[in-house]
Formats: structure tokens, C-alpha cells, sequence
């Protein structure tokens, strides 16, 4: 089966700073495929190697078995939709869409259906000659993706291009995104730090740290199994009781992570494998949850109480109580 | 004392026109009346004619000083030599000056974009007439440019270049060339630097768009780079073409005995005595800027602003 795209040992400086890391990778064809991590951890550096704005120092980047490490932007079947949407201001949505048609000299009445074509399915009928500055966020948006879609690309590549919408829009648009990947049947490789966004809408997700891969995995593995704590701490919440700790209190032999929905407040001690004393810090509402914040020696766990009418709130800031969970709730960590 | 300061101030802060007029007026009346008043007044005095018997002006409204500068082919050929040379010193100007604020404004680390600043601007610090009278000596039979292609055995190219009618003379700092030259040398800042600012704001992003879109360097550069830095060209221009109307020092020390709009201004309004026709002269490079500014957008100069 011939990937969509392979990453080699791809190594890039900025002088000192290390930007990948021996990064390697493989990618489906059709798959949606996000690139996970903070700002700072590669991800966006990774982005641009893959669409040829950045050369890496050493290793190779091959698009469906072709090697294209030093082909140049415009030669490779990729295209981007880039964060700030780089529309062109000066150019009308109809001319923005139908650049990389000019580019190509395509006859004029086929540029034309082609542009109807695209922003149909984009919904921007009828937008053909705004400029960018006329236009919203979210349509801004859908003009850069159908700008970057209407060449048919075998992978298209995105650059946290929800990040600038509000929240309301970010998820219709992520609704739309997907169903556009599946409607297109091309690849997807997404760039966010929103774990959230990457979580709902992936197949796989590799995530970014200090220029590394922690782990690719689906997002269910990612977020039931993570391998490392850093993985464990930047998708959702957690808690990590480190090993030494684990082993004094615990009596168990690895650091491990505890997500709070896994712990369990004031239960019957004898029905869960470990159990912990702790003090509360903080009670926060979260809708339809509460986050309980606590501390044990130097340790931080959250746990969870969810609004309930049967099972009021009976504690408070600075109670002591009793969290406990079971041992196939856990993930052991690495280190 | 306080409480009917205090009154006062809440007063200017419910009332923030009357904040932003008392601010606003004294600049606005310097505007007003020293900018536009005085320039309206005197352009109102090419309406009025020169008595040809007495050699006083009339103050009688008519529109013979204007009919005048018209009709005399010596003052035609005046505002013809002047506007092609104009024309000439920006587009000159333009292409020495755009690769070096394409540079600046995308290949340049912020210290040398610093020492490109200075570069630029520092001549402008040093006496306009010493540097006018550098290039007189420079561009002599005497000076270097001479005495380098001399040494390069290549005097009969410059003696080729100054046979050429119209441009040519008997040596560069008696000739147009010379003028385009200097011309060109003293305005180019003006050009360079709003160019730089317009490429300034072309992000990279737009660059890079165009390249994944399939588009070479070269196209990027013709359907993204230039139509973007147009305002930045066209106001680059507006200064380098209006400076070239209005001098007279660079015709007066460069030049040849011909007359530029500058001198003939300074001539009819000093000597001669004749302020309205010095006036209708100074018209000239206002009209002209007008249909300069109305073809640049037309032509979409400034659809990018």
C-alpha cells in the first residue's frame, strides 16, 4: 500500500534551536491526520517541510513514493491553507480561488464552472467579487479552502485554521472540514494545539513536543493509553503520580496517570485498589461537573463530581477526604 | 477652585468634540491658512496680468498670463523639458530603487535592515547644495567619471553617450544625462522607503501561498509582489516627480542654459517682477500632479491600499 506521505529522519536547526528532531512518520492516503502540541514544539516547522517552504538539514520527505525532499512548493501536489488564510487583497474571491487555474493557463469558461463548482460547496455563491476585507472570518476561511481545494490536491495541509474564529464557528467549521475531507477523499494533515479540535475530528494524531513525537496513535489511544506523561498531561485532564511516590504510598512499582473521571470521592474503600488521602484546594463549576482540585504532599489530583439532584455537593475548600480507583483505570508511564 | 476645575474637566469629557477642537485648531488654522491659504492666494495672482508699458502688475481678473504661458513656444518647451524630465528621474528612481526595498523589506535581518536605513537616509542629513556641487565636480570633464573611463581606455563610449542628441552635451555635468543623474542620486530615498513600507506589509504567508498555488518566483513576483507595492511605487513617485517640477538648483548647477519650470519661476518673480506669470508656471506642476494622481488610479495604484 503506498502511503500518502513518509517523513525519514527529518532533523532542522534554527541555529541553536532545535526545531525536529528525527522526526519519522507515515501517513495514509485519506487519512485525517493531525499534528498535536503546544506552541514551540514543531509541529507548524513540521508543516512547512512537508509543503516545501522549509528544507530540512537531513532526511527525506517522500509523497506517494515520490522523494520530494528539495522539490520546490509549487512542483509538489500539496496544497496549504495557511493560518492568517493569505488571501490576496488585492484580488477578488473569484480571482483567489482561480490562481493556481491562471497559473496553469486552463481556459477561461473551465476556470469559470471550476470556480462555480468549488464555491458551491463551500456555500459562498454569489461572493464572487468581494474582496477579502469584505468578508467575515468564516468566510474568509472557506474562500482559502476553496482556493486550496479546487486543484483537487492529493493532500492538503492545514495550518490551525480555526484558530482566529470564534468558538460557535470553530465547531461548524470543523463539522464542515470533516465532511469536506470525506466528500474529497484526500488527505488530511492538520496542525493545531487544540486537543479538543484534534481529538474530534482525526484518525490519528502525532504528538509534538520540544521537536519530537511522543506518540501517534488514534485518538482513543491517546487519550486512554498515553505513553508518556507529557502526553498524558496535554491531553485532557490528569493527574501523574510520579514513580517514587507511587512506590512509597502506593506500593506500586511505576509513575503513572489518573484521569478524574476515574476517581472516585468518599467511596467504599474496599472496592477500589488504591486509596489516598488528600485535602481539597479548589472547587470549580464546570457546567455540568464540578473539577474538585486536591493535594497530597506535593502531589496534584483532580477529580470530578457531576451535577446530580441524588448526590448533592456535601464538601468544601480544605476538606480532607478519600480518593480511590481501580488499577485498570491507569496508565503506567515510561519514565 | 478645584470643584469647578474638576466641573471643567467633566465637562470636556462629556463633550469630546469640543476636546478634540481646541487640540485640533491650531494645527488645522497653520494648515489652513499658511498651507492652503497663502498657496490659494498666490495662484490667484495668474489671474492677473503684467502691464507690458508700465511693468506693474493689474490687479484686474483675466485670463491673459495664463493665455500667455500658453501660447509662447519658449514656455512650452519649458514645461515639456520639465515634465519628461520629471517622468524620467521616477522611473529612474523606481527601478534603481525598488530590488534595494524588496530587500530591505524581505531578505534583511533587523540590523542590517538598520544600516540600510541609515544608508538611505544619512545623505539626506548633509547639505542639499554641497552634494549637488559633489556631482557637478564628479560628473566634470576633470572629474572621475572621466578620468575612470580614461584610465579604462573607454572615453570614446562616454564621448558617444554625450554626442547623442537632446540627452547629450558637451560633457555629463552640462547635460541632461548629468541632471537625470543627479536628480535621480537626490530623490531616490523618497522612493525607496515607501516602497520598503508597502512590501513591509505583504506578508511572507502571501509568498508562500503563491508558490503552493503553483506559481513560480517570477509569476508570484508580477501577479502578487507588484501589485501589492504599486501604492508604495505611485507615492514614491508622487514625491520624486512633484520634487523634480518644482527644483530649479539641479537645472541651475547641472543643467544647461535651457530653462526647467523652476528657474522660470525664480526668474519671473525676482528680477523680471512678473508674480503673475510666475504664478500660472506654478499651475503647471499642480495640474500635471492632478492627472499623474487621477491615470495612477485609474490604472489601480492604489486599489491595494
Amino acid at each position: 500500500m503506498i502511503k500518502a506521505l513518509n517523513l525519514r529522519n527529518i532533523n532542522k536547526r534554527y541555529n541553536e534551536t532545535v526545531a525536529l528532531s528525527d522526526i519519522n512518520l507515515d501517513i495514509e492516503d485519506g487519512e485525517f491526520f493531525s499534528l498535536l502540541g503546544p506552541s514551540g514544539s514543531g509541529k507548524t516547522t513540521c508543516l512547512k517541510v512537508i509543503g516545501g517552504f522549509e528544507e530540512p538539514d537531513t532526511g527525506d520527505v517522500t509523497l506517494f513514493n515520490e522523494d520530494v525532499t528539495y522539490t520546490p512548493p509549487f512542483k509538489r501536489n500539496v496544497n496549504t491553507v495557511f493560518q492568517d488564510y493569505a488571501l490576496f487583497p488585492h484580488m477578488n474571491v473569484e480571482e483567489n480561488v482561480s490562481y493556481s487555474l491562471k497559473i496553469k493557463k486552463i481556459p477561461k469558461n473551465e476556470q469559470k464552472s471550476k470556480v462555480d463548482e468549488i464555491l458551491s460547496i463551500v456555500k459562498l455563491n454569489g461572493y464572487e467579487k468581494r474582496k477579502p476585507s469584505e468578508l467575515s472570518g468564516g468566510q474568509r476561511q472557506r474562500v482559502a479552502l476553496a482556493r486550496s481545494l479546487i486543484n483537487r490536491p492529493k493532500i492538503l495541509l492545514l495550518d490551525e485554521p480555526l484558530g482566529a474564529l470564534d468558538l460557535k464557528l470553530r465547531e461548524q467549521m470543523q463539522f464542515e472540514l470533516k465532511n469536506l475531507q470525506r466528500q474529497f477523499q484526500i488527505t488530511f494533515i492538520y496542525v493545531t494545539h487544540d486537543q479538543q479540535e484534534a481529538l474530534s475530528m482525526s484518525d490519528r494524531i502525532a504528538i509534538f513536543n520540544e521537536g519530537k513525537i511522543e506518540q501517534i496513535d488514534t485518538p482513543n489511544n491517546i487519550y486512554l493509553k498515553p505513553k508518556t506523561a507529557f502526553v498524558a498531561d496535554f491531553i485532557g485532564t490528569t493527574s501523574i503520580i510520579p514513580k517514587d511516590f507511587a512506590k512509597k504510598s502506593l506500593k506500586y512499582n511505576y509513575g503513572f496517570s489518573i484521569r478524574p473521571e476515574n476517581i472516585n470521592i468518599n467511596s467504599n474503600i474496599a472496592e477500589y485498589d488504591f486509596s489516598i488521602n488528600a485535602s481539597i484546594n479548589d472547587i470549580q463549576f464546570q457546567g455540568s461537573y464540578y473539577k474538585i482540585l486536591c493535594q497530597t504532599e506535593n502531589i496534584n489530583l483532580t477529580a470530578l463530581h457531576y451535577l446530580d439532584m441524588k448526590n448533592p455537593l456535601n464538601i468544601k475548600i480544605g476538606d480532607n477526604i478519600q480518593l480511590s480507583w481501580n488499577k485498570m483505570d491507569i496508565t503506567n508511564l515510561d519514565d | 477652585m478645584i470643584s469647578s476645575l474638576d466641573n471643567f474637566s467633566n465637562y470636556l469629557y462629556k463633550n469630546k468634540h469640543i476636546l478634540l477642537l481646541i487640540f485640533l485648531l491650531p494645527p488645522l488654522l497653520w494648515l489652513g491658512i499658511i498651507y492652503l491659504g497663502s498657496l490659494v492666494v498666490f495662484l490667484f495672482h495668474s489671474l492677473f496680468y503684467l502691464d507690458g508699458f508700465t511693468g506693474k502688475v493689474v490687479y484686474q481678473i483675466s485670463f491673459s498670463t495664463i493665455a500667455e504661458l500658453f501660447s509662447s513656444p519658449a514656455n512650452i518647451d519649458i514645461l515639456i523639458r520639465t515634465v519628461v524630465l520629471a517622468l524620467a528621474v521616477s522611473i529612474g528612481a523606481a527601478v534603481i530603487g525598488f530590488p534595494i526595498a524588496f530587500y530591505m523589506a524581505k531578505f534583511t535581518s533587523p540590523k542590517i535592515k538598520i544600516f540600510f536605513y541609515l544608508a538611505i537616509m544619512l545623505p539626506l542629513w548633509s547639505s542639499y547644495l554641497v552634494r549637488v556641487y559633489s556631482w557637478k565636480l564628479i560628473l566634470a570633464k576633470e572629474g572621475i567619471i572621466n578620468w575612470v573611463l580614461a584610465k579604462l581606455h573607454l572615453t570614446w563610449l562616454l564621448d558617444a553617450i554625450l554626442s547623442l542628441p537632446v540627452v547629450g552635451g558637451p560633457s555629463l555635468s552640462i547635460s541632461y544625462l548629468g541632471m537625470f543623474l543627479v536628480f535621480t542620486y537626490i530623490w531616490l530615498p523618497f522612493m525607496i522607503l515607501p516602497i520598503q513600507a508597502s512590501l513591509e506589509r505583504v506578508p511572507n504567508s502571501l509568498l508562500n501561498a503563491s508558490y503552493d498555488l503553483g506559481a513560480t518566483r517570477r509569476q508570484t513576483f508580477y501577479k502578487v509582489v507588484l501589485p501589492l507595492a504599486l501604492p508604495g511605487i505611485a507615492a514614491g513617485s508622487i514625491f520624486t516627480f512633484s520634487l523634480t517640477l518644482g527644483d530649479y538648483i539641479i537645472p541651475y548647477i547641472i543643467g544647461t542654459s535651457k530653462f526647467f519650470i523652476g528657474q522660470a519661476v525664480y526668474t519671473h518673480q525676482g528680477t523680471a517682477g512678473n508674480i503673475p506669470l510666475a504664478a500660472a508656471f506654478s499651475l503647471v506642476p499642480i495640474g500635471v500632479m492632478a492627472i499623474y494622481i487621477y491615470f495612477a488610479k485609474k490604472l489601480g495604484a492604489f486599489n491595494a491600499l
